[in-house]
């Protein structure tokens, strides 16, 4: 089976810094594919060089077997790839409601897509009229995940959604990606290796800017060395 | 998932609703103050010092909306937005003067009626002022969205060629132009037992109108929508699929006909010359930094607080003598109070 997401030797730069030296990875359709690495390993800016938000100055990124590279960020949304944010940027002073109208692409994306996102996150419809401001963080995590569920998607990249929230939305938020990865591919970055092990089926092991290593994630949880190596923690 | 809604729901929005009255609410304090203490003299100060300074403040709104919001949405501080107030009125003023027949040296086209002439006049300056604003965003913004401190530069830069272009052009020149007004604005009405120039009235309303209908558009619309996303973060705007780019131009164009119809208006009210634009964009920018850079109500508050402390503090300085210096430091001391009060202005949430 051909991978969904292939990126090949990205390098890339932010400013003057080299940020990304030789980042690889492949994301199978309907797997959940995690990015470990340390704290400024490359992971977020690799999100954001998929997204085109920090665009690579060389190698290729092909999605569905269309190289998406050099496309601007929403024409490359508009392919099918929804985007999670670290800090899940929600807009402050816009509702609940407004969130997902603004994430609509087509009329009636909300309506065809409401199912599965409220079956996902039943409380957003009870949190309809809230801001952004007024919500949780558990909350806010939620209405990220589902702003990016609205249009038709193909792949979800998700940064670092258990950051910063209790272990108990932290359960409930590993609940709804493996529900969610039934219907979209999902790259996932995770600082958190308890959850990216529990719900992801493969891996790609990201340090200094440059994938070092990546298989399964059950041949991973096998190998402590690896992950005291490059995780500093089993 | 069960969790648990902050215990502070309730309490925030309804603090949030009432922001925006706070000013009005001060004003209209200050107003029965004086009623309470002088009654005699509520006629005079509705049609000296109220309604003057509405007219004020319309102009300052129709100039600071479009810089706030093209400030808020791109991080553009466009110090040429003056420049299109001042394009604005140069080409109402040019409509109304050589489409008239009577005018010596008149184009070959003329249009009798002076109404007819005008609105011609408002229209063509802010279609000149949208067209002219969307081409600066494309054609000399856009390659400078990364480098901020170029923009300021260039937009800096873009106020001297404007001026030299007014200067240049034989029909404008350097000198000042006398107002026209439309013969059914001309008149000046009897309110309270004075005169008020029915100008004014139609100034008020006009920007009044156009301040409601902006913000149901900002409200309602998917437009306004993407709009007040964007102020908040337009990256992430971007990575939902929306060509933002096409918002950038969409409000650079839009603010920069309502300035140019905000020059367009001012122009039959206080003429046309080159200085204008740098002269009201002053009190543009005080109005925008008072209203807290980015808030579309802010730009309104602001407005309104300029306008009228400035007609206050003119007639305070005809009334009791003091040093006309005072009147034009007043405004600027207003946004000092403002600012020790609150340093990011009254509607920044930040």
């Amino acid at each position: 089976m051909t991978p969904i997401l292939e990126v090949e030797q990205i390098q890339t730069f932010i400013g003057q810094y080299h940020i990304l030296h030789d980042v690889s990875l492949q994301a199978e359709q309907g797997t959940i594919t995690a990015m470990l690495g340390r704290n400024g390993a490359g992971k977020t800016t690799t999100l954001k060089s998929i997204m085109g938000l920090t665009p690579p100055q060389t190698g290729t990124i092909r999605f569905a077997g269309q190289r998406i590279n050099g496309l601007r960020t929403f024409k490359i949304a508009q392919l099918g790839i929804g985007y999670v944010p670290e800090h899940r940027a929600i807009f402050r002073d816009l509702t609940v409601t407004e969130h997902l109208v603004l994430a609509e692409r087509k009329r009636g994306d909300l309506r065809r897509r409401g199912d599965l996102i409220f079956s996902l996150f039943p409380d957003l419809q009870r949190l309809e009229r809230l801001l952004g401001s007024q919500l949780s963080g558990g909350q806010q995590q939620m209405l990220a995940i589902a702003r990016a569920l609205v249009p038709e998607t193909q792949l979800l990249l998700i940064d670092e959604p258990s950051e910063g929230l209790a272990p108990v939305i932290i359960e409930q938020m590993m609940r709804a990606i493996t529900a969610l990865s039934e219907h979209t591919t999902v790259v996932l970055v995770e600082q958190n290796f308890r959850m990216a092990s529990a719900i992801s089926q493969a891996y790609f092991m990201l340090d200094d800017g440059r994938t070092v290593d990546h298989g399964t994630m059950t041949a991973l949880r096998a190998n402590p060395q690896l992950i005291q190596r490059y995780l500093g923690a089993a | 998932m069960a969790v648990a809604a902050p215990p502070t729901i309730q309490a925030k929005p309804l603090r949030e609703r009432l922001a925006p009255l706070v000013i009005p609410a001060v004003f209209v304090l200050i107003f029965a103050t004086v009623l309470v203490v002088a009654p005699a003299s509520w006629p005079k100060l509705i049609t000296g010092i109220l309604l003057p300074g509405l007219t004020l403040a319309a102009i300052y709104f129709m100039l600071s909306a479009g810089l706030s919001l093209i400030f808020g949405l791109m991080d553009v501080l466009n110090f040429a937005h003056g420049s299109l107030f001042m394009l604005g009125g140069y080409c109402a003023w040019t409509c109304n003067q050589w489409l008239d027949p009577a005018y010596p040296g008149h184009w070959p086209l003329t249009i009798a009626s002076g109404n007819l002439r005008f609105i011609i006049g408002l229209v063509v300056g802010a279609l000149v002022g949208a067209a002219v604003g969307s081409l600066i965003e494309i054609s000399l913004i856009r390659p400078l969205y990364k480098r901020p401190i170029y923009q300021v530069l260039l937009t800096l830069g873009l106020v001297f060629v404007f001026d030299a272009l007014v200067r240049t052009i034989p029909a404008w020149g350097s000198l000042s132009r006398a107002p026209i007004k439309p013969p059914m604005l001309t008149e000046s009405l009897s309110l309270l037992g004075r005169r008020f120039p029915s100008y004014s009235l139609f100034l008020i309303c006009l920007s009044v109108s156009l301040a409601v209908i902006i913000a149901v558009v900002l409200r309602r619309s998917r437009i306004g929508l993407t709009i007040r996303a964007g102020v908040q973060d337009s990256a992430m705007v971007e990575a939902m699929g929306i060509n933002v780019r096409r918002v950038f131009t969409g409000v650079f164009g839009f603010g920069s006909g309502l300035a140019a119809l905000g020059g367009a208006v001012a122009a039959s009210f206080i003429g046309v010359y080159p200085e204008m634009g740098l002269e009201y964009q002053l009190f543009a920018f005080i109005v925008v930094v008072i209203g807290g850079l980015g808030s579309y109500s802010g730009a309104a508050a602001g407005a309104l607080l300029i306008g009228l402390a400035r007609t206050f503090s003119d007639h305070l300085v005809l009334e009791t003598g003091l040093p006309t210096a005072i009147a034009s430091a007043s405004t600027v001391l207003v946004m000092a109070v403002v600012l020790l009060l609150k340093p990011g202005g009254i509607f920044n949430k930040n």
